[in-house]
């Protein structure tokens, strides 16, 4: 994968094959509204693998849902543009878009047994679209429903078609999820936290099967996760978010030498390792902001161990630092060396 | 034991606690011959009437006899139904056996309930899921009156309210009886009030837990189209406690068409029962409560085997052998 | 929806505020949901009438006046006096009527409660106080009798032991108990899992106290809900045996008699049968709105939205450009 994409970033800039601009989304709450992702910018380029790391809380899922148009309005309310095949998927009619969903771009979820529907079979959720869509009958679902298990390896995927979802394990589950995301052959596969809710060698397994599928479809693949050593491994870019909004945004390879911003260094340096050296656990320290009582300023400023005066008033935009890579923090350009 | 066996056992012994419970009440807290005859009959009547049920015998022995005939299904006969006589007289005659005359009037019945609950349902589903669908719309607010109103109203009161209104003032509709289907609207659209308010209610709730659950936001991702989304996938899920609500109202329904039959003539078992309670009739009563409470039970044995259908889990416990 | 996180401002609001919660709070609360406030002003003025009726009627609710048959509302007779809903067949006036009958109905609706409550909780909180055997026969019988049609067994019994109101209350306090003990043994089991119970063991607290002082404090404003909802079931309960005739028996009159003697003249005046109805619809209407009002404002998840000021809406995000 990486291979891939450098070579491509070699090259002149490849079109975009999904362009979010500025985009928002808040909700109205009892509590007054609450600001979920403040303005993000951020481009996908075909077969690219793109990493959104964070922590709980700062906008991941709730970004990615509303370029899928999953953010139920009100309470929500999204703005910006995105851009897919030069038209705005935010704008455009309701029925163009449910096309979009699954044709061109699909979604699995973190915990694959309650994305289920627990009242349908497997093999009916997964040739649903695939049905309703090209108007087969009923057998060619089945045969499409098979093919499409086979593909994600479950095995003996002919018995299992009339199983229900509470007869899966979960890692099962998932690879029916996956089955399903890939019945129209999207373009672009948007991955919540695909492997929080596995075990480890199972979280193993379903990423190889990922990039197995992605390699043979050419599929772009957005991948949100906590875990940073599966951004590492599979990631040909990375971007940080921060309560609501990027921070940082860089080839992964980078941003893992080289951190740009404080956020990351910490995130990193929070990271266990695995040639056991380093020793110390380093954790950030507090609480990220509650999504309706932002700090003024930078957002970070009140964890941050490099603020000065100007962080608590002025906020960083996100600006380039070097080659491919931008980051929002007054101090970017210094940050590497300190 | 499998669910269903155990709940139909259960079932039965219910049924069992029922028909001795209206032995109870009948035979020992009241006397059959009183009931029958009034407190204005002599002393001679009163006994030759309790020689003939064979009411001087112990009330054990009374109550197997009792069993025993009811297993024959036989429930005793009427010596008021059909009779224009004074009672006394009546009672030299045969009498007529009471079980076939209340099974006749269950059709009736059964339409009268059976239509309520067809329009009650598919009108309270569809606003249910309308409601869910748009949280705080007018819609929302239209099944929250409506279920409001109808758990507050007395069924029999909205019927007059028809009747003053479709038969009085507008002659459009007949004020009561049997026959054509214009007799079936006043009546049938009474009785749809409380299950339509009560089931549009749950159908709202279930449907808004429903839609809030991640494989509703998972089949919209992957372009399931929005009726679908909430008629078939939401609407699947959420039909145990519909279900549920359902068999419940059908239950109410039942005793509620004794109100309704009373208002608008019709001749169903409510109206039966009714009407023996006022003749007295003792025999026929003691059948219609049998027979209907019968029913009720029979309801609720029924949602529990569609529980099982509907549910895949259950129906796994089952092969399992667990409960 | 995955995004619903664990957002911590709601617990430190309800902290911050809990101290703040008055009588005075649940007033103003009561007060800003206006539904809620007229229906519990109806029930108060509904309560002084049928208590006050004997002196507050403005006519003899018994005093026939045959030269004042069948006026409709706001009609006046020729003797000049005014009847506010009209009159019946035998020129009493409704609206006095109403007020008396308001009088039997609420009655039998409060004393039922009372007593099906009294019988109901007493056993829910042993069963789920001591649980074993005691426990299990109550429920299944709690459940078996649920499922039994009630007004079909209650109209067998009146049938058998005469109507009347004594025995009314009698077939209610039979046949309600069951959704207090329901309702009372959950209750227990949750508090009994509380460390206040277990500590109030430790110190030697005897089981009466403990379920004096310490369990029923705990489980009043659920029960006073359901009591509530209660009371507008038996009062249409009442009002179906009445109209069958195996409820209230005259000279004593109740909404629900009211109407059976108003059918007759259903042709020709209407008001006799609209207007008691629209009695108990109102009443049962105003006790299921306070009782969904009571529910919300003692669900600890929903109550500080009621017992706190209404936010401003739409307040602006302070640091977006
Ligand atoms: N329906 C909603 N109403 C109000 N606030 C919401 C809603 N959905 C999400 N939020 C808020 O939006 C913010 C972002 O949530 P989001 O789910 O995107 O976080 P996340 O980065 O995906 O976290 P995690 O890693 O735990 O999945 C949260 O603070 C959340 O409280
Ligand atoms: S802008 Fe200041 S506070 Fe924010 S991350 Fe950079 S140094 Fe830290
Ligand atoms: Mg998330």
């Amino acid at each position: 994968m990486r291979a891939m994409q450098q070579s491509e970033t070699q090259g002149a800039a490849p079109a975009p094959l999904l362009d979010v601009r500025d985009l928002r989304v808040t909700f109205d709450t009892p509590h007054g509204l609450v600001r979920a992702v403040g303005g993000v910018s951020w481009t996908l380029s075909p077969g690219e693998t793109l990493g959104i790391i964070g922590e709980s809380g700062s906008g991941k899922s709730v970004g990615l849902e509303a370029i899928m148009g999953l953010i139920k309005t009100p309470p929500g309310h999204v703005s910006g543009q995105v851009m897919f095949d030069r038209r705005d998927v935010l704008t455009m009619p309701e029925r163009d878009r449910r096309q979009l969903r699954g044709e061109k771009i699909a979604m699995i979820f973190q915990d694959a047994m309650s994305a289920l529907n627990p009242s349908l079979t497997v093999g009916t959720q997964i040739a649903e679209v695939y049905r309703l869509r090209r108007k087969c009958s009923h057998a060619d679902a089945e045969r499409k429903a098979i093919e499409l298990m086979d593909r994600v390896k479950i095995p003996s995927a002919k018995t299992r078609i009339g199983n229900y979802p509470h007869e899966f394990s979960g890692g099962m589950c998932q690879r029916v999820m996956i089955a399903t995301a890939l019945a129209l052959n999207p373009q672009i596969l948007i991955a919540d936290e695909p492997t929080t809710a596995l075990d480890v060698t199972v979280q193993r397994q379903i990423m190889t099967l990922l990039a197995e599928l992605q390699r043979e479809d050419g599929m772009a693949l957005v991948l949100i996760t906590h875990d940073l050593g599966l951004v590492a491994e599979t990631v040909d870019r990375a971007m940080v978010m921060y309560a609501g909004r990027l921070v940082e945004s860089a080839p992964v390879s980078a941003l893992f030498e080289v951190p740009s911003h404080p956020y990351t260094r910490g995130l990193i340096r929070s990271m266990p390792r695995i040639d056991g050296a380093s020793g110390k656990l380093h954790a950030i320290g507090g609480t990220p902001p509650a999504a309706g009582r932002m700090p003024k300023g930078c957002a970070f400023h009140p964890r941050c161990e490099m603020r000065v005066e100007r962080c608590g008033i002025e906020r960083p935009n996100l600006r380039p630092v070097g080659k491919n890579r931008a980051a929002a923090c007054h101090l970017a350009e210094e940050i590497p060396h300190v | 034991m499998p669910y269903l066996l155990r709940r139909f056992i259960q079932s039965f012994i219910l049924l069992f606690f029922l028909i001795s419970f209206v032995f109870v009440v009948g035979r020992i807290i009241g006397d059959p011959a009183l009931i029958m005859l009034g407190t204005s009959a002599s002393e001679t009547a009163l006994d030759q009437l309790r020689e003939n049920l064979g009411l001087n015998q112990p009330i054990w022995q009374q109550y197997l006899v009792f069993l025993s005939d009811l297993t024959q299904g036989d429930f005793g006969v009427s010596f008021r139904y059909g009779f224009s006589m004074m009672p006394s007289d009546a009672l030299r005659s045969e009498g007529t056996p009471v079980l076939p005359i209340v099974l006749s009037r269950l059709p009736a019945t059964f339409m009268l309930a059976g239509t309520s609950l067809v329009f009650a349902f598919s009108l309270a589903v569809v606003l249910g899921c309308l409601a869910a669908m748009h949280p705080r719309s007018w819609i929302d607010n239209l099944v929250n009156v409506i279920s409001l109103a109808s758990v507050s109203l007395v069924q029999f009161w909205l019927g007059l309210i028809l009747i003053i209104i479709f038969s009085v003032h507008m002659g459009i509709l007949p004020t009561g009886g049997f026959g054509t289907w214009q007799h079936l609207i006043l009546p049938a659209l009474t009785l749809a009030a409380r299950p339509l308010g009560r089931i549009s209610q749950v159908v709202r709730s279930a449907m808004l837990d429903e839609l809030s659950k991640p494989y509703i936001s998972a089949a919209r991702a992957k372009g399931v189209p929005e009726w679908r989304v909430v008629f078939v996938h939401a609407l699947k899920n959420a039909s145990i406690p519909i279900v549920t609500i359902t068999g419940d109202e059908l239950s109410q329904l039942l005793t509620g068409a004794m109100l309704v039959e009373t208002v608008f003539a019709w001749p169903g078992v409510g109206l039966l029962l009714i009407d023996s309670l006022g003749r007295r009739d003792l025999p026929m009563v003691q059948a219609g409560i049998c027979v209907v409470a019968a029913l009720v039970i029979f309801v609720n044995l029924a949602v529990d085997f569609a529980y099982t259908v509907l549910n895949p889990r259950i129906q796994m416990d089952n092969r399992g052998g667990r409960a | 929806m995955s995004a619903v996180q664990t957002n911590t401002v709601p617990q430190v609001e309800e902290h911050d505020r809990a101290a703040s919660i008055t009588g005075r709070a649940y007033l103003s609360a009561l007060m800003r949901d206006r539904v809620a406030f007229i229906a519990a002003i109806f029930l108060t003025l509904l309560l002084i009438a049928a208590a006050g009726a004997d002196f507050l009627a403005p006519y003899d609710p018994n005093r026939a006046n045959l030269g004042a048959r069948f006026i409709a509302p706001f009609g006046t007779a020729r003797d000049g006096g005014f009847h506010l809903l009209g009159t019946d067949e035998l020129g009493r006036d409704l609206f006095s009527r109403l007020m008396h009958g308001a009088r039997v109905s609420m009655s039998i609706g409060l004393l039922g409660a009372l007593c099906s409550g009294a019988v109901g909780i007493t056993l829910g909180v042993l069963a789920g106080f001591y649980r074993g055997l005691l426990e299990d026969l109550l429920m299944r019988a709690v459940d078996g009798m649920m499922a039994l049609p009630s007004l079909l067994i209650a109209l067998f019994i009146l049938f058998v032991i005469g109507p009347g109101f004594g025995n009314l209350i009698l077939i209610f306090t039979l046949l309600h108990w069951m959704v207090f003990a329901r309702m009372a043994r959950s209750l227990t089991l949750n508090h009994q899992q509380h460390t206040y119970i277990t500590a109030a063991r430790a110190i030697g607290a005897s089981d009466t106290r403990i379920i004096l002082t310490h369990l029923l404090p705990n489980m009043v404003s659920p029960l006073i809900v359901l009591f509530t909802l209660e009371i507008a079931v038996l009062i249409l309960s009442e009002a179906s045996l009445s109209f069958l005739g195996f409820g209230v028996q005259a000279p004593q009159s109740s909404w629900g008699l009211m109407i059976a003697r108003g059918r007759e003249y259903i042709s020709s005046a209407w008001w006799l049968v609209v207007m008691p109805g629209a009695a108990i619809f109102l009443t049962a209407l105003a006790l299921n709105l306070v009782a969904a009002w009571a529910r919300a404002i003692t669900d600890p998840v929903q109550r500080w939205r009621w017992l706190t000021p209404p936010r401003r809406k739409n307040q602006p995000i302070e640091d977006d450009e």
